[in-house]
């Protein structure tokens, strides 16, 4: 959909290689966020990402997400490698294949919950544009939330907001989610439901999944498992 | 167009959703736009009124005057006449008419009056907006009855006793052999204490009035298109002067734009004062809309994370703001309708007009653009604020 080559099912979704991201501080030095990152994602893959605070985990996911470009390496996304698409088309392809969830939720404030989920198929075209209310109402109730459609967030409870959010991330059909700690901000039993919500979701759409998270029974629902420390990706093993 | 559709949509909702906010700064854009209506408004209606009133005192633009006076010797009456018809005609002037000041003695209830009588041409009633209040301007056929018809103004009509127009009433003018002539219709007074006046077709004054009633030399007014009237100018003085060699000729415009436009610099002004009040409406808005955009900066990484382009970003902002000042435009102009439409206003500004101007389509415009454009100014800012929003940052806590 991307790419104007066809996208055969075995070619990776996202691709890095030996990505780099480097910031300039203030004082004239400069910090290496992420080095040699190599990553490669494929449709249906879920990931988890664990990392101290600050070792880079939501550097990585807003890379993966187009939000940010790499200093150096090479990342491909659908096959197309990112350094020569536009800003543009950063931000279609963002917009047509990229889901994300964030820890605060980040609705829009003032909005109803299906408001909020109708929100990113304002950027589509065609049928998704104009039947934008079905399509939301369906994905509100897919996630249980069929009779609080028009509850504004401050309305709704944390688990509540969150489950709006992973409709928002899902009413476009992505083929990549990028979750942020999305039980960041929950107690353990509703963080636990909700990313049950998400991993079988996901699971029924064929996305890709990555999640950002410290707890080790987020972790484990994904299939592979990886650890940010000192800017590299390390695979890993549950045990932290 | 989708992509148009889309950011209308989301526009509108943005407005309803901070409607509050805008809506304060939406009045200020709102009444200035009201105000710069009224303003452009009353100015066209009131320079309409006051061109009317100039145009029924001195002609309408360009109006030349021929005249001579004698010098010396003798001026024949008739010759003066039929050298003046010929200029029209030679000139091909689509508007002339004779002009020809006298006193004809007509015969009231209250006795014989002396009355200072206008000998014209039919097409005097276009050419000064003749402003009738009862029966109509001279007709063609006028000119072919036998008996003279007249127009008279109001005080001569009060003067006869209000005679029913249907009943076709006349009035004698007292001479040698006297004269019925039919009152055809009723001028309005030039100016309330007016003296009774009547006006004649210069066809039926040659054939009734006893040519010693005379007094000065006929005159001739030519309604020319205002390009041209400088070398006509030219050319009748010329040609007058040699069939008139002892005369003195005079021909110039006589009509009240004659030096210029004397209504321009005065809406100049008013409209400079009217866009200065709108450019504060702007700067009010612009501060709302800036003090919003800041408080969306999330909202919009937000937005940008979900494949909001930066074009969409900049038109989406921009957008609100148009759409906003528009439709504070539409109540600003309809606003304004009410005041200049409204009866008190109306008395004030076309006093003594025949029929009221209509609300000037071209104030509504100038005053939807306006708003339109303040839109544009005010969303301007903000949106390149917003398409400079960092993503990450934004959205990052
Ligand atoms: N634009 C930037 N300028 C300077 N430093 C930055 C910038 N972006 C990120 N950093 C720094 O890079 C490091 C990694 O940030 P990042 O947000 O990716 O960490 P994280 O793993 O998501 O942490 P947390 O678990 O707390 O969310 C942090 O030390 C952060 O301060
Ligand atoms: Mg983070």
């Amino acid at each position: 959909m991307i790419s104007p080559q066809p996208n055969p099912a075995d070619e990776p979704l996202v691709e890095l290689n030996q990505v780099t991201r480097t910031v300039r501080l203030s004082d004239d030095q400069s910090l290496d966020i992420l080095r040699g990152v190599d990553l490669s994602i494929r449709a249906g893959d879920h990931l988890s990402i664990v990392g101290r605070s600050g070792s880079g985990k939501s550097t990585l996911l807003n890379i993966l997400g187009l939000l940010d470009l790499p200093s150096a390496g090479e990342m491909r996304f659908a096959g197309q490698p990112v350094a020569s698409m536009s800003e543009k088309r950063r931000a279609v392809a963002r917009g047509a294949s990229v889901g994300f969830i964030f820890q605060q939720f980040n609705l829009l404030p003032g909005r109803t919950a299906l408001e909020n989920v109708m929100t990113p198929l304002l950027y589509a075209r065609g049928r998704q544009f104009w039947r934008r209310e079905q399509l939301a109402a369906e994905m509100l109730d897919r996630v249980g939330l069929a009779d609080r459609m028009r509850e504004k967030p401050h309305k709704l409870s944390g688990g509540e907001q969150q489950r709006v959010a992973i409709a928002r991330a899902l009413v476009r059909s992505p083929k990549l989610i990028l979750a942020d700690e999305p039980t960041g901000a929950l107690d353990v039993e509703t963080g636990q439901a909700v990313m049950a919500l998400l991993d079988g979701v996901a699971l029924e759409s064929g996305a890709a999944l990555v999640t950002i998270t410290h707890d080790p029974t987020v972790a484990g629902l994904a299939h592979r498992h990886f650890r940010l420390q000192d800017g590299r990706l390390h695979v890993g093993v549950l045990a932290a | 167009m989708t992509g148009f559709i889309a950011a209308l949509t989301e526009a509108w909702s943005e407005l309803r959703i901070h409607k509050t906010r805008i809506l304060l700064a939406l009045i200020g854009v709102a009444l200035s736009v009201a105000a710069l209506t009224t303003v452009v408004g009353l100015g066209n209606m009131a320079r309409e009124a006051m061109v009317q009133g100039q145009e029924q005192q001195s002609g309408r633009p360009a109006t030349l005057s021929v005249e001579l006076y004698p010098e010396g010797g003798q001026l024949e009456q008739a010759s003066v006449q039929t050298a003046l018809e010929a200029v029209a005609e030679r000139y091909a002037v689509a508007h002339s008419s004779l002009k020809l000041s006298t006193n004809v003695p007509f015969q009231f209830p209250d006795g014989v009056v002396p009355t200072e009588t206008l000998v014209v041409d039919a097409a005097y009633g276009i050419m000064r907006r003749v402003d009738m209040v009862q029966g109509a301007w001279f007709a063609e056929q006028d000119q072919d009855r036998l008996a003279p018809a007249v127009i008279v103004n109001q005080a001569f009509y009060q003067r006869l006793g209000n005679p029913d127009l249907r009943t076709a009433p006349t009035v004698q003018i007292f001479q040698d052999r006297p004269v019925t002539a039919a009152i055809v219709g009723v001028q309005r007074n030039d100016w309330p204490e007016a003296m009774p006046r009547a006006m004649i077709l210069a066809a039926h004054y040659d054939r009734t009035i006893a040519a010693e009633a005379l007094s000065m030399p006929p005159a001739m007014e030519l309604w020319v298109p205002e390009d041209i009237a400088e070398p006509l100018t030219q050319a009748i003085s010329a040609d007058l002067r040699a069939q008139f060699p002892t005369a003195s000729v005079n021909v110039f415009r006589s009509d009240y734009a004659a030096f210029g436009d004397p209504f321009a610099p005065t809406q100049l002004v008013v409209g400079g004062i009217a866009g200065l009040v709108l450019l504060l409406g702007a700067v009010g808005l612009l501060n709302i809309s800036m003090v919003t955009v800041r408080y969306r900066v999330r909202e919009i990484g937000i937005r940008r994370s979900f494949g909001a382009t930066s074009g969409r970003i900049f038109f989406g902002v921009m957008l609100e703001s148009v759409v906003a000042t528009f439709v504070a435009g539409v109540a600003g102009v309809m606003l304004a309708i009410a005041v200049v439409k409204s009866p008190w206003v109306q008395e004030q500004v076309a006093a003594g007009l025949s029929e009221l101007p209509p609300f000037p389509l071209e104030a509504a415009l100038i005053g939807l653009g306006a708003a339109t454009a303040v839109g544009a100014l005010a969303g301007l800012v903000p949106a390149l604020v917003a398409v400079r929003v960092k993503v990450i940052d934004a959205i990052r806590y």
